[in-house]
């Protein structure tokens, strides 16, 4: 135990001195470097003549990027006030996020419904397993952006089509995935439902749920994952609101510094997304 | 000695390649309140003859009645216990008997399923482990569970594969014991397969000496129903006296001779 805790105290040591490392780097590599010791090295003539060729030889060169610092006072300014409402160009990154989470449990719910019964209907199925094998197959490794152009034409709602991006993404991995989990549900078990005459709704709920959650949990989670990384990409496609948005409207303000804090954000949610989903693994696995 | 004939078996056999069906023409009785054990070799079969008892596999051809009625399909009248106990991992001991209690009895409320998995849990000597997850239990408690569930559903025939092979020797005499007490008390029939010699003296009222099937010179020989034997030893034999009754090794000579000699080479 206390080994354990020492490795653990250990890690979050290397970790903060990884993370100081990184601070360190950034902050000297966007210092601004000074001018003023070629400057001085010039004669007063030379100086005038850089003037006139439209440079200047006393001025600070600076890289553009944000420092570290300024990048922090964004994020300060940024979370004092997420929620406020200034147009449509301007909202506070609460408001954005919100957004996004909002498309993605939507879509993310939608594909609950329709990949976890129908994965249900191909694990128990042999039939309908070769029958979906072909659709399933072909329609998996398309990206999800690609279907933006017609569910835009078709459904004709920027949001709702983003909706539909989350959607079509997050379904087949829990679709594959509760196929599997359904199809490798234990034949004891089954014969045991079986003797007891157990009605197929109680079969359905009782036995084969519990006995294929886990692998089905693994599936959400990844599809999840997926969910979210994709709502950033639909989001710069589709306009409006979303942090996607808010990154894309960023950049064409060429403030960096929003920028960087975004991408952050994005990175800390989806973690907090992916260990929620890790919680409900763990409640939902047994041990035989 | 033996009762009224409860379940009746008739020239059961099953194919997987053709040809060369596993077993045929088994047909055995057993009376109500019967104990009967099967034994013999691995792949003779006795599993599959168990399965189709159970009604969980089907019989190529032959018929088994139960009361005067053709068994197909599985049956809340008749209970397993599995080899591998088979305990839903994701229910508690409590649960898992209360799942088949309710799959038994659907209208009984709450207070009546409580009382019942607790009265068979108690009767496996289970009652301060009840609210525990299988995988808190040693390999004979999860068996004794097994045993519970079967028992709790207050099945006509109970149906025992091998539920005491994965168990150590001790473990596996104290559940033989709990199990004699129990099916002496309630007068349980019960249908067991076992490799073991003795656990079917002590157990059973009447054994079913199987013999696998084999190449003879004659061509493919499926298996069947070598033998039956009655026991001949009293009803009130217990695993500590066994071997000291008179008829015990006679007995149990037959049975090995048996299975060393013509089980395989019948």
């Amino acid at each position: 135990m206390t080994a354990i805790r020492g490795l653990a105290l250990k890690a979050a040591l290397v970790s903060v001195l990884l993370f100081a490392l990184f601070l360190g780097a950034w902050q000297v590599a966007t210092t601004p470097v000074g001018g003023s010791a070629v400057g001085a090295a010039l004669t007063p003539e030379q100086i005038e003549y850089a003037r006139m060729m439209g440079k200047d030889p006393g001025a600070q060169k600076a890289s553009g990027f944000p420092t570290p610092g300024q990048v922090a006072a964004t994020i300060v300014g940024h979370l004092a006030d997420p929620f406020y409402d200034k147009g449509p160009n301007d909202k506070g990154i609460g408001i954005q996020l919100g957004h996004s989470l909002a498309r993605v449990g939507l879509g993310f719910a939608l594909a609950c419904l329709v990949a976890i019964p129908l994965g249900f209907l191909i694990g128990m199925s042999p039939l309908m397993r070769r029958a979906l094998d072909p659709f399933i197959q072909v329609l998996k490794p398309i990206s999800p952006l690609a279907w933006m152009p017609l569910a835009l034409y078709t459904i004709k709602d920027s949001s709702a089509s983003g909706i539909f991006v989350i959607f079509i993404c997050s379904v087949w991995p829990m679709l594959v995935n509760t196929a599997f989990g359904v199809a490798s549900v234990k034949r004891e078990w089954l014969n045991v439902a079986r003797t007891l005459e157990v009605s197929a709704m109680r079969k359905a709920f009782l036995v084969i749920l519990p006995a294929a959650a886990p692998t089905i949990l693994t599936g959400m989670r990844i599809s999840m994952g997926i969910a979210w990384l994709v709502i950033v990409a639909a989001e710069m496609l589709v306009g409006g609101t979303g942090i996607g948005y808010f990154v894309w409207n960023e950049w064409n303000n060429l403030s960096l510094t929003n920028v960087i804090f975004a991408v952050l954000l994005i990175g800390v949610v989806g973690m907090l997304l992916d260990m929620a989903f890790g919680r409900l693994q763990r409640a939902v696995t047994y041990v035989e | 000695m033996r009762m009224s004939t409860f379940l009746r078996v008739e020239r059961l056999s099953r194919v997987y390649v053709p040809g060369k069906p596993v077993f045929d023409e088994v047909s055995f009785d057993i009376g109500r309140g019967e104990f009967v054990c099967i034994i013999g070799h691995s792949g003779c079969g006795k599993t599959t003859v168990l399965n189709i008892l159970a009604g969980l596999d089907a019989a190529s051809s032959g018929y088994v009645f139960m009361d005067n009625r053709e068994v197909s399909g599985p049956s809340l009248d008749r209970g397993v216990v599995f080899q591998s106990h088979a305990l839903m991992p994701w229910f508690s001991v409590r649960k898992n008997i209360a799942f088949a209690v309710r799959s038994r009895w659907p209208e009984w409320g709450r207070e009546e399923v409580r009382q019942h998995v607790e009265r068979f849990v108690a009767m496996v000597g289970l009652s301060h482990a009840i609210d525990r997850m299988p995988a808190e239990l040693s390999g004979g408690m999860k068996q004794r569970v097994g045993i519970a569930r079967a028992f709790a559903i207050q099945p006509r025939l109970l149906l025992l594969d091998e539920p005491f092979g994965a168990l150590d020797a001790l473990t596996r005499g104290t559940i033989q014991d709990e199990l004699m007490t129990i099916v002496r008390e309630t007068g349980q029939t019960v249908f067991m397969i076992t490799h073991d010699v003795d656990e079917a003296i002590l157990l059973a009222d009447r054994i079913l000496l199987m013999s696998n099937g084999n190449e003879t010179a004659a061509g493919y020989r499926a298996g069947r129903i070598a033998e039956v034997v009655d026991n001949p030893l009293p009803g009130t034999r217990t695993r500590a006296t066994l071997h000291h009754l008179e008829g015990y090794y006679p007995f149990r000579n037959r049975i090995v001779d048996f299975l060393v000699a013509r089980a395989r080479a019948a």
